[in-house]
């Protein structure tokens, strides 16, 4: 993108101003040279959210945003349901709920390297990934309802997880508010036999080193090591949650011109808050969140069954789990006053700062873990919430590297075999059904996330606490 | 039940979307087009050939012809779930645009001989346009998330 189309606020935030049928200002945060590699249709895509009904403050997109479907991906929109506000299918996002889990293991990296590949296949046997695979459990009609009112709860109660895992998920490891009742018939189907998968694409299951403590204080209080490995896990809602995202999106894209929302792209299809269809998505969207909970902490369950094996003595205990494709309702202050807003994230993380009331004893005095996911080449990172997210974005980071270059255009140019091979010669084991799957997702298709967190951190969003190296990498 | 539409035209084309995958269906007819759409989503996920083992019957219907380009992608990507099963024919049947039956051809997932490379989760509406040509060719094409 050409930065002279914005006006420049200071060295990492570009302002649109507002043009057409724009209601506020869009915002994107990143360094210049992030803002030149941007597709155009990050800039395109963020002024049309801001014409959406309702929208307050600013349109934001964060570091990592690219091209998505209706909103950015790294988009962040904050609706006022008392001045017309919108939810939106599109601004969630097909993988409802989608999130990274990081457990942290104590062991040393030496002790986990002498058991590399042995634990790189235990790991790929044990975590059903992929097309066409399905998990162990499968659900019947009340078992599916007890787990979309319940999320990890009922994962836990089923014995595929840890009650001390609760305090360290988002929402208690259980979203209120679910209406399993506005989830369709199809949806449950896809779900019924995809309880603990993996999934594809950008999915993966890591075991990682701490590479790198940027806030030893912080890392200390997150239980960060150097030289300790981790285990994080990036996936979501599964068949259940796209089933409901693909069909919400259908019915606000036919309802929204009777409903008076004038949409600049269809995509960006929603629905009045305070009307039938809006409060339906809700329900529906918060069950979808508690299968993606419930699904991660089954997965967790499954890592920590193979690392029992590996390492009897190996105590696996969750850092934190957080979403970044939502939309949750959020009390912010926006113009010294209290106000309860729809914040949607599509591909953003929520990022709450030191001393928010819903973070684990623990954890409050110093903010919320952000787990940054980068490329398996490359490296993930650890972030935490800063005091200055709230006013710059509504409490909310980037998620990831963002893509640099389609999957198309990975797969023309890498080979998915000499990326595996490249990547054990450097001493880091992939695993993965499909070569095609691992080019398209090699780490050069991927923007730098070293450079996405930094501008993340000199835009007060969120604070580097540690770097993370990969070690394994089961992909779907 | 329908039967495949054999022109010399239909043809199907990815294009680049930034994390996901556009895919296009041209054929002389709209079914035509949808069915190339059809197999452009299938080479999405692998580029070996799928054998027509099994038939699935599909309805869908749509306000629209843009809309029901959507309901089929999202028929189809369903149908694969629930079955786990991936389809290399199809033969579509459209009646006054908005609805569509269709026969669906394909077998059980096999991960060695299919190598899978992603999952699509749905059709999106992104870059979504469904039309004909000067040369009275249809053109089906959308942003497919995966």
């Amino acid at each position: 993108m050409d930065p002279g189309r914005f006006t420049q606020i200071d060295a990492i935030t570009w302002r649109i101003e507002p043009y057409g049928a724009m209601r506020v200002p869009g915002i994107i945060y990143a360094d210049e040279a992030l803002i030149r590699d941007m597709d155009d249709k990050v800039f395109e895509q963020t002024a049309n959210v801001a014409m959406l009904p309702g929208i307050v403050k600013a349109s934001y997109a964060m570091p990592d945003a690219h091209w998505g479907y209706g909103f950015p991906i790294g988009g962040v929109a904050a609706f006022d349901p008392d001045q017309g506000g919108v939810v939106s299918a599109g601004g969630v996002g097909f993988d409802i709920s989608c999130g990274v889990r990081t457990m942290l293991t104590g062991l040393k990296v030496g002790e986990v390297m002498q058991q590399q590949q042995s634990l790189a296949n235990s790991l790929y046997r044990q975590i059903p990934a992929g097309v066409g695979s399905t998990g162990a459990i499968a659900l019947d009609a009340a078992e599916m309802e007890a787990m979309l009112t319940d999320g990890a709860h009922w994962a836990v109660a089923r014995g595929f997880g840890e009650a001390r895992d609760f305090e360290r998920i988002e929402e208690g490891g259980r979203m209120s508010g679910a209406q399993p009742e506005q989830v369709s018939h199809r949806a449950r189907e896809r779900q019924r036999e995809e309880m603990g998968t993996l999934g594809s694409g950008n999915h993966y299951l890591e075991v990682q080193a701490v590479a790198e403590i940027f806030d030893a204080e912080v890392a200390k209080a997150f239980g960060l090591v150097a030289d300790e490995v981790v285990v994080t896990i990036h996936c979501g809602s599964r068949g259940l949650g796209h089933q409901i995202g693909s069909e919400f999106l259908r019915d606000m894209a036919v309802a929204a011109p009777a409903a008076g929302i004038e949409l600049p792209d269809r995509e960006l299809a929603c629905a009045p808050i305070n009307s039938e269809l809006g409060q339906g998505y809700l329900g529906a969207m918060r069950a979808a969140i508690n299968c993606a909970l419930a699904n991660r902490e089954i997965l967790g369950h499954f890592a920590r069954r193979v690392f029992a094996h590996f390492f009897p003595d190996c105590d696996l205990r969750l850092l934190f789990d957080v979403s970044h494709n939502t939309c949750k309702v959020e009390p912010h202050v926006v113009d010294g006053a209290r106000r309860n807003l729809f914040v949607h994230r599509k591909g953003a993380t929520r990022a709450f700062g030191p001393g928010h009331g819903s973070l684990p004893v623990a954890l409050r005095p110093f903010g919320q873990p952000v787990l940054i996911g980068g490329s398996m080449g490359t490296g993930s990172y650890i972030l935490v919430g800063t005091a200055t997210s709230e006013q710059k974005a509504f409490s909310s980071a980037c998620h990831g590297a963002g893509r640099a270059l389609s999957r198309h255009a990975a797969y023309k140019q890498w080979s998915g075999r000499k990326i595996i091979d490249d990547l054990a010669a450097r001493g880091i084991l992939i695993r993965s059904p499909s070569t095609r799957g691992v080019a398209e997702e090699a780490p050069g298709a991927y923007k730098d996330v070293g450079a996405v967190v930094a501008a993340a951190e000199h835009a007060g969003l969120a604070r580097r606490v540690a770097r993370l190296r990969p070690l394994i990498c089961i992909k779907g | 039940m329908p039967e495949p539409a054999a022109h010399a035209e239909d043809r199907w084309e990815h294009f680049p979307h930034a994390a996901d995958a556009g895919v296009r269906g041209i054929g002389a007819t709209l079914a035509g087009a949808f069915e190339q759409a059809a197999l452009a989503l299938t080479a999405v996920i692998t580029h070996a050939a799928v054998e027509p083992r099994v038939a699935v019957e599909v309805d869908c219907e749509a306000p629209d012809r843009e809309l029901l380009l959507v309901e089929w992608l999202n028929a189809i990507i369903y149908e694969m779930a629930v079955r786990r099963m991936l389809f290399g024919r199809f033969a579509v049947r459209i009646d006054g645009g908005a609805r569509l039956s269709a026969t669906l051809w394909g077998e059980p997932v096999d991960v060695a001989r299919h190598a899978p490379a992603c999952e699509p989760k749905g059709a999106t509406l992104t870059a979504l346009k469904v039309a004909q040509g000067s040369d009275g060719t249809w053109s089906a094409a959308c942003v497919v998330d995966v």
